[in-house]
């Protein structure tokens, strides 16, 4: 695949998670916020994401999403204001990327066994 | 008589500001101030204009820290307590003084494909096109371009890569895209993909903030996106 496809694709991923990433942020924060009225503790945090299959499925999905976004913007980051560009700037992304997923996805997968 | 402190860039890229009292007159154009210094006090003065009437965009300059068309500028608008600052456009080489070199900007529309491409002869009938179509519309909502640089002195991403095309090379080619004269479309959408092309905009919109003709580039670089997507989605090669 030419390098121009790439970038295209890059960009298709980026608005696509971005997309994504403004509904999962708002069904967390909506979440939080009338989780907490009845006070902020790890056995009820536990209790509901152990509810349903569908809690861990959404943080999964949702740690996806912002491992796929962050690394692509942290990339454009680095080359517009680093000017560092290329096969290591790619690979670094790409590190973030795969780091970013293996955090966030042991934690979902932490909490919800 | 009322004058005006004028700062103007003087060398190249390691040149300095020279100061200057210019007559401060009704209806003054930043143009004239330029001109002014010029004509009766520093004949050295290098800058570029061509008709003072808004229309073949070689006088643009870096008014106040902001790109403008000079010709069309008046003192009034722009001088905050009587002092102005001009400099060349950024974002280009300095050749001297207030010139900057245009090379790379009209370079890059070439490699946007900026060259009418067409798919008639003379001896065709003339092309019908609906000026009601969607696709002129779009046209005549961009085809105003008077070449100023404006914009590409206005562009952030410009300025972070060197290769980006610039808002104006890719605000004509979608005006080329949307020519349905044009054989081209396959091949310029190819040139204008990628990390020099629109998917490096940011939709910052300074370049429609500061366009001297109102167009909006930032609108014609989210056509290209658009029909970018819609050809990556397609499939289709990337022959260019």
């Amino acid at each position: 695949m030419s390098e121009r496809r790439v970038e295209a694709w890059l960009w298709v991923a980026q608005r696509a998670t971005a997309a994504g990433l403004a509904l999962f942020v708002l069904v967390h924060l909506v979440t939080i916020i009338y989780a907490v009225r009845a006070g902020l503790g790890a056995a009820a945090i536990l209790a509901r994401v152990h509810s349903s299959l569908a809690w861990p499925v959404f943080y999964a999905l949702f740690v996806l999403f912002a491992a796929v976004h962050g690394a692509i913007g942290l990339r454009t980051i680095a080359a517009e204001w680093l000017g560092w560009r290329g096969n290591g700037a790619n690979a670094a992304a790409a590190l973030i990327a795969v780091a970013l997923l293996a955090a966030g996805w042991r934690a979902v997968l932490a909490v919800s066994s | 008589m009322e004058t005006l402190k004028v700062e103007v860039w003087r060398g190249g890229a390691d040149g300095k500001y020279q100061s200057f009292e210019v007559p401060r007159r009704a209806s003054q154009t930043v143009l004239d101030v330029v001109t002014h210094i010029q004509r009766f006090v520093d004949p050295t003065l290098a800058y570029r204009f061509a008709r003072r009437v808004g229309m073949c965009g070689s006088c643009a300059m870096t008014v106040n820290g902001k790109p403008r068309w000079t010709c069309r500028t008046h003192v009034d608008e722009v001088a905050a307590n009587g002092r102005l600052e001009l400099a060349p456009l950024a974002n280009l080489p300095i050749v001297r003084d207030l010139v900057a070199d245009m090379r790379e900007f009209f370079d890059k529309w070439a490699r946007a494909r900026g060259q009418f491409t067409p798919t008639a002869t003379r001896k065709d009938d003339f092309a019908k096109v609906d000026p009601r179509s969607n696709a002129r519309r779009e046209a005549d909502a961009a085809i105003e371009c008077i070449g100023c640089g404006v914009c590409y002195a206005a562009c952030d991403v410009v300025k972070w890569n060197p290769g980006y095309l610039g808002p104006a090379a890719l605000n004509r080619a979608w005006t080329l895209q949307m020519d349905a004269r044009d054989g081209a479309h396959a091949e310029r959408l190819a040139s204008v993909a990628g990390d020099a092309g629109c998917h490096s905009c940011h939709t910052m919109m300074s370049c429609t903030e500061r366009c001297p003709k109102q167009l909006s580039p930032t609108r014609s670089i989210a056509g290209l996106k658009r029909a970018s997507l819609l050809r990556l989605l397609a499939g289709d090669g990337d022959e260019a």
